[in-house]
């Protein structure tokens, strides 16, 4: 699987982001900046974490009308894969590739812990490596996290099981709808959430229960 | 010419800022205050001489980026000088 990570001014998950993809797809990642045109030939496409653009204006704005997201888009409507992971999914709504909008946390505080998700969709591209209903954990570290979307729009997520992670009952750590941490496209080919699987993906680092996602792309992808 | 563009949070969309500083309020002894809502003002100086040209290139400017119309009302004042 090829894969590419867009980095964007204040980007600072990439590396992990980078290390995840090798270590796991056993391809090196191409690494692209955000003032490039195009995006090489690739599977997946990646829009990490960290605080592009010093959250200027609101969280991914500015960065969601980078030059290389023209190509982005473009590539998304081909059906290529984009998966966007905090400050990446933040963008991904922006962009208006997925719908509603990050806010911020519902008691004003930056969090940074481990997080209980539960898979709401086992049938997707990202996700077919976990049963449906699994609980996996993850690390979070976000201040807008706060997923908001119109009711008849989050009808819609919640009818058509656009919903794919949830934070596990009580662990809801930003105030999110329906505990809603990570959503996808209508076609399911386009996928953000909150919290890291970059991050866990070794024994070293506390886990490894975020490796099922990237092999899910594998999966889906070879 | 100048646009002043101010932009709210829609009504019903939880604003946890405007809580916070309307709380921060009461503290400083305001007893009155009711509520606050916190928002974005901007200033946008455009070259541009017709109020109609200008007024919809502002308006473009504000759904494409100033505002998130998912959460967000926006209102523009312009400064025909």
């Amino acid at each position: 699987m090829k894969s590419a990570v867009i980095v964007f001014p204040g980007s600072n998950r990439e590396r992990d982001m980078l290390n995840a993809l090798e270590k796991i797809t056993g391809q090196k990642p191409v690494a692209v900046w955000h003032a490039e045109t195009e995006l090489p030939k690739v599977d997946l496409v990646v829009l990490p974490g960290g605080f592009s653009y010093g959250d200027y204006l609101r969280t991914g704005a500015i960065a969601a009308r980078a030059q290389i997201m023209a190509d982005v888009k473009k590539k998304a409507d081909a059906g290529v894969h984009v998966m966007g992971v905090c400050n990446g999914f933040q963008m991904l709504c922006e962009a208006g590739l997925l719908p509603g909008i990050l806010m911020r946390n519902n008691h004003l505080k930056f969090v940074c812990r481990q997080v209980k998700l539960e898979v709401a969709n086992a049938k997707t591209a990202f996700t077919n490596k976990y049963k449906q209903g699994e609980v996996w954990r993850c690390p979070v570290a976000h201040g807008d996290g706060n997923y908001f979307t119109d009711a008849d729009t989050l009808a819609r997520l919640e009818g058509d099981n656009r919903v794919v992670f949830r934070y596990a009952e009580g662990t809801n750590p930003n105030g999110s709808l329906n505990d809603i941490a990570g959503i996808m496209s209508e076609r399911g080919n386009v996928m953000g959430l909150m919290p890291h699987p970059e991050n866990e993906i070794e024994a070293l680092n506390g886990g490894t229960e975020g490796r099922a996602l990237f092999e899910s792309l594998l999966e889906a992808v070879a | 010419m100048k646009a002043r563009i101010k932009v709210m949070l829609k009504n019903g969309v939880l604003d946890p800022q405007g809580k916070a500083i309307e709380g921060a309020l009461g503290t400083l002894g305001f007893p009155n205050v009711a509520s606050v809502r916190q928002g974005k003002y901007f200033e946008v100086e455009i070259a541009e001489s017709d109020p109609a040209k200008a007024r919809a290139a502002i308006d473009e400017m504000s759904k494409k980026l100033l505002a998130n119309t998912v959460i967000e009302n926006y209102a523009i004042e312009l400064d025909e000088k």
